[in-house]
Parts: structure tokens; sequence; C-alpha cells
């Protein structure tokens, strides 16, 4: 059976500034697909994220990028969210005054009325919320906090994690997820991460550490450099690139 | 950008500008002494007042309006203004049934019902329309407990010893330009007196409704705690659009005594004017609290949204040992609106304490102003305050001062002055996009969390008005 093309970026080139940032970049992700994308700092990784959920900053020069078969760039970032695409940030914001509790049901909730189903009573949406918290061993007074205000850098990440699990995305991009947070805390989190998604979801992973791979079950690799793919292959891209760096894969071509 | 995608914002128009036609009975134009001597006549209220009004009127002829506002206010002509209307059919009866049912319905469209049974059940309401209080609610379930509720104009006739010992003595009739102006033509407007160790057992509150188009509103409030009591009252406000400016000058005065404790506080929403600054409501306003017991407190909470201009200080002057006065804030300004406002904390008893919490928005091209005074007199020893003023800009043309005045004449009080300013975070906003809200939705959320220790001060069925409100508000917005 043909799987389902979820994203399809075509000969992509973004500035921030005027200055160039990805360059006629393509790549494919099917249905149910995990891809890594690694790459020196400054590569262009955060801004393909970016691009791709439509951060104000990124400016499209050409090419397209179609979700769905949906011109992703025809639509606002809100837009975007409600057809399934979900950024775990990098650094997530803190919202200051707004209880976690408060700011996730209004999240969900309009989800639901999107999707034309009924809104979760306060009450029904706590049962909810609180098995997720169970299964990333969140403390219930999680919510009552404002959000990500205060926060560790792992909780953050886990804060983002929760977002995830309640709105269900299609395409899930982890912006440097591993960043900040323990070991045990990375496995527990792509345990999760794994077996909540759902089953035709796909998943973007940008990341500096190939342990992260150890935990899930990658198809591709994509090597990206000034804005380019210059490569993509499966887990022995890892070994090449532990032996020679990048600099080897960039002279190897 | 997401600044411009802000500039598509639905604009819902002020719900509450609606006018009602009614058979009026006006005051010609204009400011004399003949025309106080009707209105006294009019409201045959007890002589005392005459001279009351009389000695405010010749005050205030010798008076200049207030000119050190962070404000651009068109001169205003005091003899085109009427200074009494109200409608032809007035009825003293106490019941709904009888009222106007054209009043009636102004105010169920308003979201206020004047029918007992259909209202708040923990709520009395006093209901005044242009220059006349309407009704007021629950007046029985209160009389049992020895509350009085009712409107300034039938206190004068069934307790006119109280309103006479009162009456001008938080704010004097020679205190401000407005508080002369108002103390000589007052209307009408609330009453409040809570015996002693009594807890009124409910929220009252006032609905104050501005109708005709050419009369000012000048309502006067008076609260009296007794000892050992405590008393929690809000009053809203909302007025039809016209081109024209309409005048609200009134005067709100507090007392409490000993041990007591008055909660008051305010949504203000009156017209604000069109997008281009045509109309719309100045609200000159003074208010004030006397902490005259020891261990009294008076808490000021007010959500400010409406307006053209609005001018106020909500103040307490602590006078008893260890009494407390508090001031929160919220202030939202959009298109051409302009606030100057803020709070007068003046310590004079020993160990009083006060607190300042001020949070101004200010969207489009509007002025955003708070004004403020911390005086720590000679014998307030061992007195504190805090004020924490925080303002937060969305639109790019508008602007936030904050002008902070402090008077410290002992050594052994502290006095502590936070202020921040804050733009509106695009980051924050990107984020909560990226979870599917609207921009609109994710402008309101960082407005409600930044106004967040306001809100928790108002009675709870307010609070969730409060935040309605802002919502309603915020959707208008065109930055």
């Amino acid at each position: 059976m043909k799987k389902k093309i979820i994203l399809e970026i075509n000969k992509l080139s973004a500035s921030i500034d005027t200055t160039p940032i990805i360059n006629d970049l393509d790549l494919k992700i099917h249905s149910n697909e995990i891809h890594i994308i690694m790459g020196p700092n400054g590569s262009g990784k955060s801004s393909l994220a970016k691009i791709l959920v439509g951060h104000p900053s990124l400016k499209l020069e050409k090419g397209v990028i179609l979700f769905n078969e949906k011109n992703l760039m025809a639509l606002t970032p809100e837009q975007r969210a409600n057809e399934g695409l979900f950024l775990a940030f990098q650094y997530p914001l803190e919202i200051p005054g707004i209880t976690n509790y408060d700011f996730l049901k209004m999240a969900y909730n309009e989800k639901q009325k999107l999707e034309g189903l009924n809104e979760l009573t306060p009450l029904e949406f706590l049962n909810l919320v609180q098995l997720h918290l169970q299964e990333l061993k969140i403390p219930t007074n999680f919510l009552n906090r404002d959000v990500n205000k205060g926060f560790s850098g792992g909780e953050k990440k886990l804060n983002e994690i929760l977002q995830m699990l309640l709105l269900k995305p299609k395409l899930i991009i982890l912006d440097e997820i591993d960043s900040g947070i323990d070991l045990d805390n990375i496995k527990l989190l792509c345990d999760v991460i794994i077996k909540n998604k759902e089953s035709d979801s796909s998943i973007i992973i940008i990341t500096h550490n190939p342990k992260l791979l150890n935990y899930l079950n990658a198809n591709y690799i994509h090597i990206l450099i000034k804005g380019q793919i210059i490569k993509t292959g499966s887990l022995e891209l890892i070994e090449t690139l532990e032996k020679g760096g990048y600099d080897y894969l960039i002279k190897k071509g | 950008m997401s600044i411009l995608e802000l500039n598509k914002v639905i604009n819902q128009n002020y719900k509450y500008g609606f006018t009602t036609k009614m058979q009026n009975q006006q005051f010609p134009k204009g400011l004399n002494k003949k025309i106080i001597k009707l209105i006294h006549t009019r409201k045959q209220e007890p002589d005392f007042l005459l001279d009351f009004r009389y000695k405010a009127y010749q005050n205030w002829l010798k008076m200049k309006p207030p000119i050190w506002g962070n404000l651009n206010i068109k001169e205003i002509d005091f003899n085109a203004i009427s200074y009494y209307s109200a409608p032809k059919k007035i009825n003293k009866d106490p019941l709904a049934a009888n009222i106007d049912p054209k009043i009636l319905q102004t105010f169920e469209k308003l979201g206020v019902s004047l029918k007992e049974q259909k209202n708040l059940t923990n709520v009395a309401l006093d209901a005044v329309f242009d220059s006349v209080s309407i009704i007021t609610t629950y007046k029985k379930k209160l009389a049992k407990t020895g509350v009085i509720f009712c409107s300034i104009s039938e206190a004068l006739e069934f307790y006119p010893e109280l309103v006479k010992k009162f009456l001008g003595t938080a704010v004097s009739i020679n205190d401000n330009f407005f508080a002369a102006l108002n103390s000589a033509v007052f209307s009408d407007g609330s009453f409040c007196y809570i015996p002693k160790n009594t807890k009124c057992p409910l929220e009252l509150s006032t609905y104050f409704r501005i109708n005709n188009k050419e009369s000012g509103q000048f309502e006067r409030t008076l609260i009296i705690a007794e000892k050992n009591s405590s008393v929690s009252y809000l009053e809203g406000c909302t007025a039809p659009e016209y081109k024209e400016n309409q005048l609200h000058a009134a005067i709100v005065e507090l007392v409490a005594f000993e041990e007591a404790k008055i909660n008051y506080s305010t949504i203000q929403n009156w017209f604000s004017g069109t997008k281009s600054g045509v109309g719309g409501v100045y609200n000159f306003v003074t208010k004030r609290g006397l902490c005259v017991g020891k261990n009294s407190k008076i808490l000021w909470t007010q959500v400010e949204t409406g307006s053209a201009i609005t001018w106020k200080y909500p103040s307490c002057i602590l006078i008893g040992d260890n009494s407390i006065g508090e001031f929160y804030s919220v202030a939202l300004t959009d298109n051409c609106q302009q606030t100057d406002t803020g709070t007068k904390m003046i310590h004079i008893g020993k160990n009083t304490k006060s607190k300042i919490i001020s949070k101004g928005i200010s969207c489009g091209t509007s002025k955003n102003t708070y004004r403020g005074l911390v005086k720590i007199g000679t014998k307030a020893l061992f007195s504190r305050n805090f004020s924490e003023c925080d303002s937060f800009l969305i639109g790019p043309l508008s602007t936030a001062s904050t002008y902070p005045y402090i008077d410290i004449c002992n050594s052994s009080s502290i006095v502590e002055h936070e202020a921040t300013i804050s733009k509106v975070n695009e980051e924050q906003i990107f984020y909560l996009r990226q979870r599917g809200l609207s921009v609109e939705q994710s402008v309101s959320l960082l407005v409600t969390g930044f106004c967040k220790e306001i809100f928790i001060r108002l009675p709870m069925e307010f609070a969730i008005e409060a935040n309605k409100l802002l919502e309603i508000k915020l959707q208008e917005i065109r930055l």
C-alpha cells in the first residue's frame, strides 16, 4: 500500500531580514514516519521548523510547502496549528497570570469546537489532563502554575509534550526537545510520544544529540548544512558523522 | 507580521450605545442660582441642602478647571448643559411592576434586571437613570439587618440628619472644580448606611445610565460603615452613543469607623467616543474614603474601559491608627481615549498601611496615565506603602505615563514604588497561535494575565463580567 504524503517541500528558499537561511530545500514526509534533522549550529534547522509553522520572522523567497495537500504559506499560524501542525518550541514562552490549566483547556476546547465536538467541562478536562500528567510523571500542581513561568528547562519541555498529547497533531516538530533535560526524562518523553502519537502521525526531530536515536526508531536522517539537505540516509549515517563530523560529510559531498 | 494581522481583528460596536426615547422633564440649559433652587425644590429637599448647594456654587464660580492632568480637554461650556433630566413618569412606588416599562426594558437590555426575583439573589441594586434613581431592590431584606440602602434623594427625605452629618466630610464643597460643581447641582445617587457590628448580607450595587443627550450626570454616593461593620459595593456605568460629549462629574464619599471595612468596586464603561474621537463621556470624578477609626479598611477596585476622558483618583485618608487603604486599578484605553487616573494615599495615623496596584493598557492612539500621591505625615509613624504601576503598550502610537508623587515626613516609615512598562510580545502571541488560538484570543489572554491581580479582587460575579468586558473591548482594538 502506498503511504500518504503528509508534508512536501519543493525547492524552498527562505530568508530572515534578507539573509538567506534556507536554500533550495526539498523534503518529503509520509504518514507514520520519523525524520531526524541534524546539522551544525546556524545551518537553518530551527528556521526550517519556524517557516513550517509560520513564524513571522521567516520570509518565503521561493518554493512550495504542501501540508496534507494544502499550501501552507496561504495559512495563518493558527490555521496551520488547526490543520495538525505542532511545534515543540526549543524555548517555550512564559505567559504570566494565566494558569497552565486555563491555557491547556482553552487550546483543547478551541480544537474541539473547530472539529464540531463538544467542549469539555472543567471537570471532564481535568480528568483527561490528569491521565497525561501521570504518564509524564508530572505532579498535578503543574496545572496551577502560570504557563511556563518559573519552570525549569526540563519542565518547560514536559509542558510542550503535554500540549502535544492534548492536541493530537498530525505532524510533530520537536526542536531540540532533549536540550535541558536529563537522560531518564529523554527516554520517558520519547516513549510517551511514540506511544501516544496517532498511528498516521509523523515526527520531525531537530537535534544535536545522536543518542536520541537509541530511543526513537528513525526512518530517515537528514544532514542540513547552510540551508540545504546535503545527505539523507539511515542509521549508518550517524556512524559516519560520529567518525568524521560534519566537515567530512561536506567534503565527501 | 502579526501586528498587521491584528489590524484585521473584528470590530464590535459599543453594545450599550442605544438611546431610549422618553418623555423627559429637562431643566433649561445653564447654571445659576435659579437652576439650583429649581433642583432643590423639584427634589423637595431639606433646607440645609440649599445652603450647601449655594455655598458650593459660590466656590465653583471662583474656581478653574484643573489643567495639570496629562489630558487634552476641549473647553466645556457649562451653560450648554442641562443640570436636571428625569423621565416624566416617575413613580415613587417601590415595586418594579410600576416602573415605566420603557425604563425597565432599557435596563433589561443592559443586562440588568430590576425585578428582585430575576436578579442575582445576593446583589441589591440601585438603578439610576439620568438624574434620578428609579428603584432600589431588596430594601426590605436589608432593612431587617438595619442596613439602609436607597437613593440619596430618599435618604434626604427619610434620614436627613444622617446625610447632613456626613455629606461633604470626605470631599468638601471646595475640594476641586468638579467637586464644587457636583456639590452645587448633584441630583441623585446611592446612600448606604451599615450599622454597628453588621456585615451587610448582600453585595450592594448601583447601575448608572446616562440617556439624555444634553444633560450631565452629577450623582453622589455616600457610604457609611459604622464600628465593626463591613460592606461590598459595586457600580457599573453605560451611556448611549452621541456625537456630543457628555459630562459626568460624580462624587463618592466613604466613611469607615473602627474595625469597619468598605470594599468599593467600579466597572466603568461609559461611551468612549468613535474611532476618530467624536463624542464620548467626560468622566471627571472625585472619590475619597476616610478611614476614621482604628483598624478600618477601605479598598478601591476599578476597571476603567470607557469614557472619552477619565480624570479620577479614588483616595484614602488613613486617620485611624493601623488603618489600611488599598487601590487596585485596570485602565484600558483605545482609539483617542485619554485617561489620567490613580490614587492618593494620605497617611495620618500611626502604623497605617497602603497598597497601590495599577495596570494600564494602551491601544490605538490613546493616552494612558497613572498619577498617584503617597503622603506620609509627621505623626504617621511606622507606616508602610507599596506601589506597583505596570503599563502594557499594544498600539504603536499609544502612550503610557506614570507620575508618582511621594512625600514622606517621618523616618520610621517605608515606601516602595515599582514600575514596569512592556510592549505586547510577538513571540508570546506566536506561541499561543501555534497552539491554535486566534490573534484576538492570544492578545486577550495576555491582557487577562496582565490584569489577574486586579480581577481576583472583584466580587466573583463581577470578576467574570469584567473579564468579558475586557474581551469585548479587546476585540475592538486596532493597532
